[in-house]
């Protein structure tokens, strides 16, 4: 293990979970918009939205708690625009996304204007007692803040939802035929709307997370890509909530491994470590989508078409 | 109630119309915003719309304008091609910082020598770094069908880091004393990008962007391969009955974004901006995305929403040292005017119809 | 008459479109366990009339009612809610999801997926409809997939079955079968609405029959009572003469394909499995089968859309199957594919821009790549003089057309281009009877005049009117082409494919 030298292996798994929160989060949300076959490019708009919010929420209530709905709250109500835009006044997709990050990105700064270098509450870990003194185990298992877990949580119950329920079923529906849906009697807008506005709280958290736990700080343009990686992240995952979370860890993993290289002072330039995340997103998406047959099969075949009853 | 109804053919009235009434709609709500911030909304809007055409120093504040339009311009020329053919293209701020990078070491790998063949060289190099690193996008598309938004636009993070190991490594100024960034290339004359008429702020980058107004209207107007661009980004198997390429013309329409994209870094950094440094990306890669859209994806459109556009950015900074107005409440003004822009755009597609509540 | 006897009375519907009366003061009554016919042209307000019953579209004026009780349904929902279920023509199945989840998403209380995965094996038994809950409807053949359909509606108990035009994606055979199942819920009670521009059907199996045209109710009658032709002339308002066919001699191979397997380019498509014929100038080859047995892949193989080996496609005797369409129509090749908004014509551009589209090469209206638009709008002015396109201008666009103007122009298009061999699929799909008319007589003009023809349709009646030799696709493979002369509904019915996968059901 020379490359790694003095980075603990138990330290570097907890960490990266941690590391892979936000776009854990992010991703997850847009699964669910794209199962119900819209596609919302504006992921990096809400999350940096979720982070100021958060942020602000956090330091005037003093609880992290509060942080985190003030963020799922910010950023939901920015989706409600796309939204709005795409599903009311049919704009197209891919452009109202790229407008909604745009927006997200001043507007955020614009909000950020006071709270820069200020401290926010701190989100604590969960209490587990002996368990996190276990030697490895605990500390990759036991020794987090509630959100690594609530993530988990999210993963598990989008599954199931998707799996086994009939909301799922629907939203499936959605996503795999508009017009078919529509013909059943089934609300094609309104599910519609529900899932961005799902989408853009589950970013807003994930931004909350950044702006409160990883970094934790304000400063403009904190995310740094974080939604346009879980948007690869969805297409990694080939529209599978557990794969998402396989995504977000190996993401992670990618993230921490290059900072402590970095903390390290490996030989290599820091520019050139700090870009391997990106490189490395770039190498599995094409991985991924080399593969047509699968990727074909999972994509929900209305992602991106927009819905108008005309008849 | 509210019904949407499709017109039969597009309405032209308000294809042209409905920019101007995005701009109106985002000057009321700006005026809002502004209003919240405790500036008075008046003032804001006139600081940032008419002082600088029409006011005090306006004779400063124009030669700007065609400073900042001219990469906009350029820039947004090359992605409308693109967007019209259903190829997004949003990794123009990365082709531009590449550019730039290629342009900029042509130039100071020939410094101090002179030679008029110089800077047509680094205007070479700086369209083929744009090409290039729009290539990576294009062919992992055409190869493997990756994603060509999401890979453009993780490229520009790439581009980012690249460029502040250039501005502390590779292109550093020997000279400099260890601070970070190149030699400044609007010194060194054989390499430079001056102002044609001083005080115009008219350089070769607005010259290049007039002729690729000129260029572009004329293939979306006159030649086939424009119709096959629109075609295509319109019906995508109506083209392939028409005999389009899809591939081809994938790699075409991000191969011209990113080389202007790239010329555009080039003309940056040999002029206004003049030398390689950490903080050279302005953002011009991505507010083009605003102004082709603004401009309906229409070159001339593109000619006047860039001159809009670079007078946000020009009345901004105006209103940023004489009201103290925060310079990010610009960007957030413009992504408003998008989001105004294509909310309006239904109107030329759809008619709105009120109807009374049907009686039961 | 008491209106306690009836199921459903619908009274003085009216609907309006900008533009168009879909429906006008339409009034029927449904008896329980009758078979009623819906009989009208493509057009005439049939598709409007059911939405109103199922809930889809809610009427301007007139009221329904069902078991004596006013019945306004606002969404589909309160339709089966009511006993009313129906089976689309179209759009209400979802590809990638299986069986079961597609009966589940048509039912208000579904019961657990095991459980009516259960249901579906039963119910299927019962009316002799075999199917699999657990598979992906996307692999399920036309025939099948409209199985799933009427499962759904079953498993409901309907009072009252709407049919879309069930019958265009069957064999003769599956037909049949259809018919008996239809015959056995009448028996026991289920009112069928049945929808259809066919009257043989519909005087084999219908007991009463309402004939629209342009929205209005021109006639009911008893079909069993009425002879085929007097229906079509109610139905359609004139009477029809059918083309005339060429008995010229055929002359050299056209167009020859041997040995053309490709995989298919569309999502659950059907892959083409070594296909050869050969036509010869002057011919006409008719292709049959059921929907989605290939047809939209021969098409692109043949246009060039789709390329193959180089020696499976010859135009004139020249291997063009690694070229690209534009290279074809240099040899003379043109096609006119089956969707007419967005594959055969650009929906928002206009006429002038759509003749462009495809006649850029054959008609030189291009120089070095610089359109000529002159040229362009005189030829597609020519094209809406010559096939009576109805139309403000040639500067309207696309999607501005109705069906069967637009088919006349993307035809005429391809026609006019003075091609030595033609591939059509599904020319008049969707077209009043008068327009197919006067396109199938161009189809067999142009064969006269030397072009080898290639129809691909879903249409016998139309096949056996305009082809010499006959062929049909059947899961990917294709037929020898036999003379249409002197085969019988039987014959062709078995050259489908007979009734995929069903005879084990019906032995009895």
């Amino acid at each position: 293990m020379e490359l790694f030298g003095g980075i603990n292996p138990a330290v570097l798994i907890a960490s990266l979970m941690v590391a892979a929160v936000p776009i854990l989060l992010a991703a997850i949300g847009e699964l669910v918009v794209e199962k119900a076959g819209v596609l919302n490019l504006g992921v990096e708009g809400m999350m940096i939205m979720g982070a100021i919010c958060g942020f602000v929420a956090a330091v005037e209530s003093g609880s992290p708690l509060v942080g985190f709905i003030g963020g799922a709250l910010g950023a939901a109500a920015l989706s409600l625009i796309f939204a709005f835009l795409t599903q009311v006044l049919l704009a197209n997709q891919v452009a109202t996304g790229l407008a909604l990050t745009l927006f997200g990105l001043g507007l955020s700064s614009l909000i950020g204007q006071g709270y820069v270098g200020i401290k926010p509450p701190l989100t604590g870990e969960v209490p587990f007692g002996p368990l996190a003194d276990i030697p490895v185990i605990g500390t990759i298992l036991f020794q987090h803040d509630w959100m690594v877990y609530a993530s988990i949580a999210v993963i598990a119950a989008v599954w199931a939802v998707l799996r086994y329920t009939r909301t799922g079923l629907i939203i499936r529906a959605v996503g795999e035929s508009h017009d078919a849906a529509h013909a059943l009697g089934y609300k094609v807008i309104r599910i519609r709307v529900l899932a961005i506005m799902f989408g853009g709280a589950m970013a807003g958290l994930g931004g909350a997370y950044i702006s409160l736990v990883r970094v934790p700080q304000w400063t403009d343009g904190i995310t740094a890509g974080a939604g346009w990686i879980a948007l690869a992240i969805v297409v990694f995952a080939s529209w599978k909530p557990w794969r998402v979370l396989v995504g977000a860890y190996l993401f992670g993993g990618i993230t921490v491994l290059q900072l402590n290289l970095q903390a390290a002072g490996a030989r290599i330039p820091v520019e050139y470590l700090s870009m391997s995340p990106y490189l490395i997103t770039i190498l599995v998406l094409v991985i991924m989508s080399a593969d047509k047959s699968r990727a074909a099969l999972n994509a929900p075949a209305a992602l991106g078409r927009n819905f108008h009853a005309s008849r | 109630m509210l019904i949407l109804e499709k017109r039969p053919s597009p309405s032209r009235f308000w294809q042209g119309a409905t920019p101007v009434l995005a701009v109106a709609l985002t000057m009321i709500a700006g005026g809002v915003m502004f209003a919240i911030l405790g500036k008075n909304p008046f003032e804001a809007i006139r600081t940032i719309f008419w002082d600088p055409v029409f006011g005090e120093f306006a004779w400063y504040f124009r030669g700007q304008l065609l400073v900042k339009a001219g990469p906009l311009i350029l820039i947004a020329v090359g992605l409308s091609l693109g967007f019209r053919a259903g190829i997004w293209n949003i990794g123009a701020e990365g082709q531009y910082i590449m550019g730039a990078i290629f342009g900029a070491a042509v130039g100071l790998a020939f410094y101090p020598a002179s030679g008029w063949f110089i800077f047509p060289l680094m205007v070479l190099a700086g369209g083929f770094g744009g090409w290039l690193w729009a290539m990576i996008p294009a062919i992992l598309r055409t190869k493997f069908r990756t994603n060509e938004i999401l890979v453009s636009l993780l490229l520009v993070y790439v581009a980012q880091s690249i460029l502040s190991s250039m501005a502390l490594g590779a292109l550093r100024n020997p000279e400099g004393g260890g601070f970070p960034g190149s030699r400044n290339l609007s010194q060194y004359p054989a390499a430079a990008n001056p102002e044609i008429i001083a005080g115009s702020g008219m350089h070769w980058g607005v010259v290049a962007a007039f002729i690729a107004v000129i260029a572009a209207y004329v293939l979306l107007q006159r030649h086939i391969l424009g119709f096959h661009i629109r075609l295509a980004g319109q019906a995508p198997r109506a083209a392939r009955f028409a005999g389009v390429s899809p591939d081809r013309l994938v790699v075409l329409c991000m191969g011209i974004s990113g080389a202007l994209a790239g010329l555009a870094g080039l003309f940056e950094v040999s002029g206004p901006a003049g030398q390689i440094s950490i903080d050279f990306a302005s953002g011009y890669g991505f507010t083009a995305i605003i102004v082709a859209f603004l401009g309906r994806l229409n070159p001339l459109g593109i000619l006047l929403a860039g001159l809009l556009m670079a007078l946000t950015y020009v009345g901004g900074d105006n209103a940023s040292t004489n009201l103290g107005l925060p310079s990010a409440s610009i960007q957030a003004f413009q992504g408003m005017l998008l989001f105004f822009l294509l909310a309006v755009d239904l109107l030329s597609n759809y008619r709105i119809k009120f109807l009374l509540k049907e009686r039961a | 008459m008491k209106t306690g006897t009836d199921l459903l009375r619908v009274e003085g519907l009216t609907k309006a479109y900008p533009g168009v009366v879909a429906n006008s003061d339409v009034s029927f009554t449904i008896k329980p366990g009758e078979v009623h016919a819906l009989l009208g042209e493509n057009g005439a307000g049939k598709s409007t009339l059911v939405k109103m019953i199922y809930g889809l579209v809610k009427p301007d004026k007139g009221r329904m009612t069902l078991r004596g009780a006013d019945y306004a349904p606002s969404e589909p929902r309160a339709a089966r809610a009511s006993g009313v279920a129906m089976v689309f023509q179209h759009f209400s199945l979802f590809e990638a999801l299986n069986v079961a989840e597609n009966v589940a998403l048509g039912m208000e209380n579904p019961p657990k997926m095991r459980e009516l995965a259960g249901r579906i094996r039963q119910v299927s038994q019962a009316y002799g409809l075999p199917l699999d809950p657990d598979r992906m409807v996307g692999d399920l053949s036309a025939g099948e997939r409209q199985r799933v359909e009427i499962i759904r509606c079953l498993l409901q108990d309907p009072k009252l079955l709407i049919m879309d035009e069930p019958t265009s994606v069957l064999t003769p055979q599956e037909v049949d079968i259809l018919f008996r199942t239809l015959r056995q819920l009448s028996a026991e009670g289920t009112a069928i609405l049945y929808i259809s521009h066919k009257l043989e059907e519909i005087r084999a199996l219908c007991d009463e029959a309402t004939i629209l045209r342009r929205g209005k109710v021109v006639a009911t009658c008893t079909p069993r009572e009425r002879s085929a032709r007097e229906m079509a002339e109610l139905m359609v308002g004139a009477v029809l003469t059918p083309p005339a066919k060429n008995a010229k001699p055929k002359g050299a191979v056209a167009l020859e394909v041997t040995g053309l397997s490709v995989n298919s380019p569309i999502p659950f498509g059907t892959s083409l499995k070594n296909i050869s014929f050969a036509v010869r100038k002057g011919e006409v080859l008719g292709i049959a089968g059921v929907a989605g047995n290939g047809q939209d892949e021969l098409l692109l193989a043949l246009s060039g859309e789709l390329k193959s080996a180089r020696d499976a496609v010859k135009i004139s005797g020249a291997a063009v199957g690694e070229q690209g369409p534009n290279e074809r129509r240099v040899l003379g090749l043109v096609s006119a594919p089956e969707e007419r908004l967005g594959h055969a014509a650009a929906p928002d551009m206009s006429l002038v821009e759509n003749a462009l589209l495809s006649g850029s090469v054959r008609k030189g209206l291009t120089t070095r790549g610089f359109i000529d638009w002159g040229a362009t709008r005189t030829f597609a002015e020519e094209i809406v003089k010559e096939f009576d396109v109805r139309t403000p201008g040639t500067w309207v666009a696309a999607r501005a057309l109705s069906g069967g103007n637009l088919q006349k122009f993307v035809v005429g298009r391809e026609l006019s281009q003075a091609p030595s061999v033609i591939v059509i699929n599904q020319p008049t799909w969707g077209v009043d009877a008068a327009a197919a008319a006067s396109i199938r007589q161009a189809i067999i003009d142009r064969a006269a005049d030397g072009a080898a023809v290639v129809v691909i349709s879903q249409d016998l009646d139309e096949l056996l009117e305009i082809a010499d030799n006959f062929a049909a696709l059947n899961g990917g493979a294709m037929t020898v082409p036999r003379p249409t002369q002197g085969l019988t509904i039987d014959e062709i019915g078995l050259m489908m494919g007979g009734a995929h996968g069903m005879e084990v059901a019906h032995v009895a």
